[in-house]
């Protein structure tokens, strides 16, 4: 046996290895805990007394906010489930004339943030719009001869957010269809139930689990939004929070919204880890893959076609065409110096929050490859809690903090030196930076988590074991392997931070604009037409996702 | 000469799981070594652990005489000199064969002799010329040599193989063991094999350690594990077998259903103990002219031979292998005789039942 005296010195540099995955653990644990401070500021709130403002908001408002959010999630569950569940069905079942086509355009409604389309509507159906202009032409009406619907409402807001959420609501229904074995419904049919029972019966219920992820993805949706309830005057707790903030200049009473909203939050990402987890067991026997559509001939077929194309005539033909129009109007003055400075903002900041993001992302996910603890799958699950977090809440979390960072240092520096140093971190991109990550963190987490599951342990040990040292192996073939997940998160997270619209709004630093902001500031002047060339720009990157899931859509099976 | 590798006392624990315990064992430059067992006896973690994926919770691992793992410090593996085979092969799928080949000598020498060292490799491997082609082009063979080439490249110390031949065919199993064995006899490599399939081991090997239950049962060359097994499970694992009971008579004579026996009683057996003595197919030997004849029960007809199995007067049955010439029909009663070389024997269970004829275990 060897002597431990004499060779233990060259281990001492070998130590290197536990430390070096200690250094894993202390950055995955620093990023989950820095991503986890706006929602923990939000919520010690809880624990302050209540102010003035505070017992105001219970006596006046507070009611209609409760109210308004909870009509807004019944009125958007039912819009997305009818129109999500019908389409996904009929594509997954049945054939009929485009039901290739409507399979990914279905998607398209994605391609537009529900303020964009708000304002698209509002626009076509104003009184001067080309909806009223046509029937006033056609029927020789004027003026109060008629009545039409007043779209900044209650209802015009559950529409519109219905027509741009329920492919979350198809998506996953559709997946939950088509792995469903056909022997399932086969053998409903030979106990003697008809289509239609089939579908109540057998196919519903059985896809439940996963239309229930679908619809709390879309209710977090809802609730976290901000441009349209804005837009069209309903009060929520989104509009609640800004106008207590900004209004009121009360930020713990924000604060304290915040938390209400949250509680709601929560309780819907209870439900989608709940309904994830039963959905392994509703699985059924994937033995048989092959599904025989039924071909649906006549009226039927008609209907059928019909059906598919509602949705997306109305949640993105309709309004991109409306969009195009307005655009072609204005374009000539809309385009100049200062939109060029729109799209450049607009890009430097989606492209640097999409790289940083990506970055994280990679040292949490490889973290966790490495050091598969519970610690670190936890701190992992907090990082990436964001997705369900109203970016307004995360927006008054952050500026909490580090506007109480900028004053301490002044006050200390006013102490000290007698100068001021103003606005450090609030009010500069890096909260903005900070805000992204929070929120789109998931995304790309989540991207590259499945990625790197992909890629077998043996690669790792192999690598290893010719010398490579764990960030080498990273570099050197994990990344190389996963080149197309790795795009595929910077262009999701780009996306989403170039439609982001409330934490923009909050936190971006003095006259910094983007293309989302010019388009929701212009549209609140009611300049819809001269919004129309940003917003057409967001939605024609907003396509990017959309051509990205269609493409996963086609590889599974159609 | 010098121990090439140590395992001093070496356990594995996950959390209160115990993987592997108090494993001792002693590797010769140059040797090639096999760790058997059936599936979960903690071999591959074993491995593991000697290639530094695994932390031991106690003992010490030496490689050349330098301590690489001990329940507090474990050299990283990628400083550690081995190299590995895996058993999904590993080969970086977008890297072409020169390029996996290479891998493990970046930094180490100039480019120049690495082309060279490769190429060497892909010729010692039998597959010149296919620098430029990428793992999926390659047939499970001939990924499975180039695994090999890329863990010999950068001269590795040890090389280390984790059930190298399990995803291939079975008929191609046994053709790349004896090539594998002797491309690291040629190169003088010392190796250790991890496998369930003890023909794989035998084929490769100058030591097996068979582990059983997370202990090591008996490291020793593939001969003495099959004629001297150490335990009753050795004897069962290794080969075919039955145990039929005997009762010690003294001088080393033992009394049993195929008459007596003689044979090495072990010395703490007195005139009277009972023993299952353990009865290889190829104890008992089919000889027409022999006066002691035995019923047919079973029989397997594997090709170049058949595998009867024979009722004793008692009613237990014992393996019998004869050529495929002799072709007798079920119940005919055909002659033996007994050719015991090496009796295996351990003392009796406690309920004699149950070692009464152990079904014979085919692997």
């Amino acid at each position: 046996m060897p002597d431990n005296k004499v060779s233990l010195p060259p281990l001492k540099k070998t130590f290197s290895m536990s430390a070096y995955l200690n250094r894993w653990h202390i950055i995955v644990l620093l990023v989950a805990v820095i991503c986890a401070i706006p929602v923990l500021t939000v919520f010690s709130y809880i624990f302050l007394p209540a102010g003035d403002v505070w017992r105001h908001l219970t006596e006046t408002v507070l009611s209609d906010y409760v109210i308004n959010s909870l009509l807004l999630i019944t009125g958007v569950s039912f819009g997305t489930l009818t129109m999500g569940i019908s389409c996904a069905w009929l594509t997954s079942v049945y054939r009929f004339p485009g039901r290739k086509l409507f399979q990914w355009l279905l998607l398209l409604p994605m391609a537009l943030p529900a303020y964009i389309i708000a304002y698209t509507y509002t626009g076509m159906m104003d009184f001067a719009g080309p909806v009223q202009s046509h029937l006033r032409e056609w029927f020789d009406w004027s003026y109060g001869d008629y009545w039409f619907p007043e779209i900044r409402s209650m209802w015009g807001a559950t529409s519109m957010l219905s027509l741009v959420l329920y492919p979350y609501v198809y998506l996953l229904a559709r997946a939950s269809f088509l792995e469903q074995s056909v022997v399932a419904l086969e053998a409903g049919r030979s106990l003697g139930a008809g289509p239609w029972k089939c579908f109540f019966k057998i196919a519903l219920p059985m896809a439940r689990p996963a239309i229930i992820t679908g619809l709390s993805l879309v209710l977090m949706e809802t609730l976290a939004d901000y441009g349209t309830v804005q837009y069209f005057g309903i009060s929520t707790f989104t509009t609640g929070i800004f106008r207590t903030w900004f209004g009121l200049n009360d930020s713990a009473a924000a604060a304290q919204l915040s938390t209400i909203l949250l509680i709601f939050v929560l309780l819907l990402i209870t439900l989608e880890r709940i309904s994830r987890k039963q959905a392994r067991y509703f699985h059924s026997s994937n033995r048989e893959k092959k599904q025989t559509r039924i071909t649906l001939a006549g009226k039927q077929a008609w209907l059928a076609t019909f059906i598919c194309l509602m949705p997306i005539l109305s949640g993105f033909v309709l309004p991109f065409l409306q969009l195009s129009q307005w655009s072609i109007e204005t374009y000539t003055e809309m385009v100049d110096g200062d939109f060029f400075g729109l799209i450049w903002n607009s890009l430097s900041l989606a492209g640097s929050a999409a790289i940083l993001a990506l970055l994280l992302a990679l040292l949490l996910a490889y973290g966790q490859r490495l050091q598969n603890t519970r610690l670190i799958r936890i701190a992992v699950r907090i990082a990436s809690m964001g997705y369900a977090i109203p970016a307004t809440v995360i927006a008054v979390g952050i500026m909490i903090p580090l506007a109480w960072i900028d004053n301490a240092v002044d006050g200390w520096l006013r102490q000290q030196f007698d100068v001021s140093s103003g606005l450090l971190l609030s009010g500069t991109l890096f909260a903005l930076m900070f805000a992204y990550m929070v929120r789109f963190l998931a995304v790309s987490v989540g991207t590259v988590e499945a990625a790197l599951g992909k890629i077998k342990h043996s690669m790792d040990d192999a690598a290893r074991s010719l010398g490579l040292r764990p960030k080498q192996v990273l570099l050197q073939i994990h990344m190389p392997l996963m080149r197309r997940s790795l795009l595929t998160a910077v262009l999701l997270v780009f996306v989403d931070v170039l439609k982001e619209l409330p934490a923009t709004l909050i936190l971006r630093p003095f006259n910094f604009n983007t293309l989302a902001v010019r388009a929701y500031e212009l549209a609140s002047d009611e300049r819809l037409a001269d919004a129309s060339t940003a917003a057409l720009c967001i939605v024609i990157v907003g396509i990017i996702p959309v051509i990205l899931l269609s493409q996963s859509i086609n590889k599974q099976k159609t | 000469m010098n121990s090439l590798l140590t395992l001093k006392n070496i356990s594995v624990a996950y959390g209160d799981q115990t993987i592997v315990q108090n494993i001792d064992f002693d590797l010769q430059e140059g040797q090639i070594s096999c760790l058997l067992g059936p599936s979960g006896c903690g071999k591959t973690t074993l491995l593991r652990t000697i290639a530094g994926f695994e932390n031991p919770t106690q003992g010490e691992i030496a490689i050349r005489s330098k301590v690489v793992s001990t329940a507090e410090q474990v050299l990283a593996p990628e400083e550690r000199q081995i190299g590995m085979v895996f058993q999904d092969f590993a080969l970086f799928p977008h890297l072409d064969i020169e390029a996996n080949i290479r891998f493990g000598l970046t930094n180490k020498m100039s480019e120049n002799m690495q082309l060279q060292r490769c190429n060497e490799l892909l010729e010692l491997v039998g597959l010149s010329g296919s620098n430029h082609k990428y793992p999926h082009q390659l047939s499970g063979g001939q990924q499975q040599r180039i695994a090999l080439a890329r863990a010999l490249a950068p001269k590795p110390d040890i090389l280390l193989l984790d059930e190298p031949f399990s995803s291939l065919d079975i008929e191609l199993r046994q053709q790349l063991a004896r090539e594998v064995r002797v491309i690291l006899k040629q190169q003088n490599i010392t190796a250790i094999l991890v496998t369930h399939d003890q023909n794989e081991a035998f084929a490769m090997a100058d030591t097996v350690g068979l582990i059983h239950k997370a202990e090591l049962v008996q490291w020793d060359t593939p001969y003495n594990l099959y004629h001297k097994p150490a335990t009753r499970f050795v004897a069962n694992f290794i080969g075919q077998g039955v145990f039929i009971p005997g009762e010690y008579i003294g001088e080393q004579k033992i009394n049993t259903d195929l008459g007596i026996i003689r044979g090495n009683v072990p010395e703490q057996c007195e005139t009277g103990c009972r023993l299952d003595l353990l009865i290889r197919p190829d104890d008992i030997i089919h000889d027409d002219d022999s006066p002691i004849k035995l019923e047919i029960t079973e029989k397997l007809f594997r090709g170049s031979d058949f595998l009867y199995t024979l009722k004793l007067q008692s009613g237990r049955h014992v393996l019998c292998i004869a050529s495929s010439h002799h072709n007798h029909a079920l119940h005919e009663k055909i002659g033996i005789r007994l050719d015991v070389d090496h009796l295996v024997m351990f003392p009796q269970l406690q309920i004699p039942n149950i070692a009464d004829n152990i079904a014979a275990i085919i692997v």
